[in-house]
């Protein structure tokens, strides 16, 4: 299929040009069969709704959600002006290499395979997934659901399949956690997603092994939209996890997430993201969940890298006795700004939510943490709990704290700690004076100042998390 | 031969000279004693051989083995043997003391090499044995709430564990109580008498340590100088006649 012809083509110069190999950044030659071309405009969302033979409703809402985008200003009102740095010409929307999802790991492309072994994706555990879905650019190059799991009735597949295979689930909770027009970006999203993951664990169904999605970006100028929903049904229960790395780029790339989250009556979704973008990286991401009665969704979010990074996961706590969680670590380093934090939502008697926050600053780099915890005056036995912990390293760093906490009703509870330290120059030389490097004693004091929180983590992202902060701290040393 | 040589060392902090040509030699398996008033500059000749940032060397060589450390940095010259036992030492959050001195040992691997957990283990635990140092303490995080004693102990522990060729030991016995003092000697102690000794640089304030640590060699310090060394008697009677003693005398022979 050819695109339509006043879109432009793919650019023919070496796309790894101006591409830094070091710190796990790279890239392969990707021949792509769909490309939307740079710019957005009506056209681009058909041509990504008809490459991906939608029905008609669904372009209709595409269209819609693209009208909300151009109407809705840059929220430069309370973010940072940084946004407006962000050229919409010059993203690539769509691409695709249009090959369906694989079934088997020996079906995969070999270069493919490549890229995923210098994610470090560990053999053994691949195996041990229930599923991978591990993204390549736009779609799913790769996915796999283990027998166990869809003999258990358990949907996991992309986004687009989801679509396809199972509408009547799909359709009836596409979009209700995160309407259209929520924020610029979910509209943005909503136009143009593709990609992105679609669960549904049935009624009563635990699923024992966590979910596992990789991703990354792999082409130039080119914009990533996964749009991932996942429906826990009453009592079941799911982990997902999510982890990406991105090969570094020239030019800015735009990468802008819708994540929805329903858990019904008493179940219990767990989602867990480890994110390492490269410096250029817009990191755009909506992430919120619904907690019918009983039910908990807990959110395990870890910011590394990117330009800017801005997100915010909630739950709307919309059932008696709901639980909501929120931890989240974000790592700021020279030139990179983490505006990240949580969101809360009691609407139902008896909610509780914990939200533990932490960021490092290093160098240049900035962090902000943004929460929103809302209690309303006729509810009771609410209670929030609210911790941010900023770490600063070396004096040029910065950390700024927006909590917005509004409590009404004396029926509820709600306590907030927040706190700033640094590493010293006495707890570096002290390291060093040990026999580690500069590098080492930093990444140490940082990896101790996360502790209680990587603990939370699966065994396998605790690791990761520590390499991933180790190759920063090594950058970060002069 | 892993001895520590200072050659008429002088040491600034900002402009002003602090130690202002300092001869010492340490051998392995010796003890020295620098004893001194307060802001003679024992405590600066500590740390700026460990190479604090803050202490400037504007004169003379500190060798460790034959080599000149001044040019290396804090971690290299650790690396090279030579282990400062802090008066002050920084807590690490979250860094329990077993990850902490495992990132220590490792970080005196060869690149690539991997450090063998068992064999670590087995080590720390001997160590900890040798001291008295219940299992326990290794899993909290390094100085992090820890009263005087326990800051001293896990300095002695990670000294034990990184067997250095010089320690070098600042102000050991401040703020530790009569029983806290003994069980740091004895931790020392049974370090001297272990296989390898290194050679051990005593800074003190006070003799009462030296009760307990008997060292081979007593110098007094006094405005940036050695001005007289001895055996252990002469830290008997500098605690018998005090540091003005010492002063007098200089004036005498001035």
């Amino acid at each position: 299929m050819k695109p339509p012809s006043e879109i432009e083509s793919a650019p023919t110069e070496n796309p790894v040009a101006g591409i830094d190999q070091t710190k796990g950044d790279f890239k392969y030659d990707v021949s792509y069969a769909f490309d939307a071309g740079k710019g957005l405009n009506e056209d681009t969302v058909r041509y990504i709704s008809s490459v991906k033979k939608e029905e008609p409703w669904l372009l209709d809402f595409r269209l819609k959600a693209l009208k909300t985008f151009l109407d809705k200003p840059m929220p430069t009102h309370w973010a940072t002006k940084d946004l407006e740095n962000i050229d919409f010409d010059k993203i690539r929307y769509y691409l695709s290499q249009g090959q369906k999802p694989k079934r088997t790991w020996d079906e995969v492309p070999d270069d493919i395979k490549k890229t995923f072994e210098r994610l470090g994706i560990p053999e053994q555990e691949r195996k041990f997934l229930a599923g991978v879905e591990a993204q390549f650019d736009s779609e799913a190059a790769y996915s796999n659901i283990k027998d166990i799991v869809a003999k258990q009735g358990v949907i996991f597949c992309n986004s687009t399949e989801g679509l396809r295979e199972h509408p009547e689930i799909f359709r009836k909770f596409f979009g209700k956690v995160i309407p259209t027009a929520d924020n610029k970006f979910s509209a943005l999203n909503s136009a143009v997603f593709s990609g992105g993951s679609f669960i549904y664990v049935p009624k009563g169904v635990k699923v024992a092994q966590p979910l596992q999605a990789y991703f990354r970006i792999n082409a130039e100028n080119f914009g990533q939209f996964e749009r991932t929903l996942i429906i826990a049904d009453e009592g079941a229960e799911v982990v997902y996890m999510e982890g990406c790395t991105a090969p570094k780029f020239s030019t800015s790339t735009l990468h802008s997430a819708v994540v929805e989250l329903v858990a019904l009556k008493g179940a219990k979704i767990q989602y867990i993201t480890v994110q390492n973008w490269a410096n250029n990286v817009f990191n755009l991401v909506t992430k919120r969940g619904v907690a019918h009665e009983d039910a908990e969704i807990k959110w395990i979010d870890c910011n590394i890298g990117s330009r800017l990074t801005m997100k915010y996961p909630g739950v709307v706590l919309k059932g008696e006795r709901a639980r909501g969680e929120v931890l989240s670590i974000a790592l700021a380093n020279d030139g990179q700004h983490q505006d990240t934090g949580a969101k809360m939502i009691h609407a139902a008697n008896n909610t509780t939510s914990n939200i533990i926050a932490k960021s490092i600053s290093v160098g240049q780099g900035r962090s902000t943490y943004r929460g929103v915890v809302h209690i309303p005056k006729h509810l009771k036995g609410c209670k929030n709990n609210t911790e941010c912990d900023a770490l600063l390293i070396n004096t040029n760093s910065r950390t700024d704290t927006y909590p917005a906490i509004s409590v009404r009703g004396d029926k509820n509870a709600t306590q907030h700690e927040a706190s700033v330290s640094k590493v010293s120059e006495d707890m570096i030389f002290y390291m060093q004076s040990r026999g580690l490097t500069e590098a080492q004693a930093m990444s140490l004091a940082v990896n101790g100042f996360i502790n209680d929180l990587a603990r939370e983590f699966p065994m396998e992202y605790s690791v990761e998390l520590k390499r991933l902060i180790d190759l920063e701290m090594e950058g970060s040393v002069g | 031969m892993s001895q520590l040589v200072i050659q008429d060392l002088h040491i600034s902090i900002g402009d002003k000279p602090i130690v202002k040509g300092l001869n010492l030699t340490i051998k392995p398996g010796e003890v020295h004693a620098i004893m001194g008033p307060n802001g003679t500059g024992k405590s600066t000749l500590a740390k700026a051989i460990a190479g604090h940032p803050d202490y400037t060397i504007t004169g003379g060589d500190v060798l460790l083995g034959g080599k000149s450390v001044l040019a290396m940095e804090p971690d290299e010259r650790a690396r090279a043997g030579l282990f400062l036992a802090f008066q002050y030492p920084s807590d690490i959050p979250g860094v329990t003391i077993a990850n902490f001195l495992r990132a220590a040992v490792q970080a005196r691997l060869a690149e690539g090499e991997e450090l063998d957990a068992t064999g670590y283990y087995k080590r720390l635990y001997s160590k900890m044995d040798l001291l008295k140092i219940d299992r326990k303490f290794t899993a909290r995080a390094v100085n992090d709430g820890f009263s005087g004693g326990e800051k001293k102990r896990c300095e002695i522990l990670q000294m034990a564990m990184l067997e250095p060729k010089i320690a070098l030991m600042d102000e050991t016995d401040s703020g530790l109580d009569i029983d806290a003092l003994r069980i740091v000697a004895e931790g020392v102690n049974s370090i001297r008498a272990a296989a390898n000794p290194p050679g051990i640089l005593l800074i003190t304030h006070y003799q009462r340590l030296l009760d307990y640590i008997v060292p081979d060699f007593v110098h007094v310090m006094y405005d940036g100088r050695i001005v007289k060394s001895g055996d252990k008697t002469l830290a008997l009677e500098l605690e018998a006649k005090g540091y003005d003693w010492v002063k007098k005398e200089l004036a005498a022979t001035a």
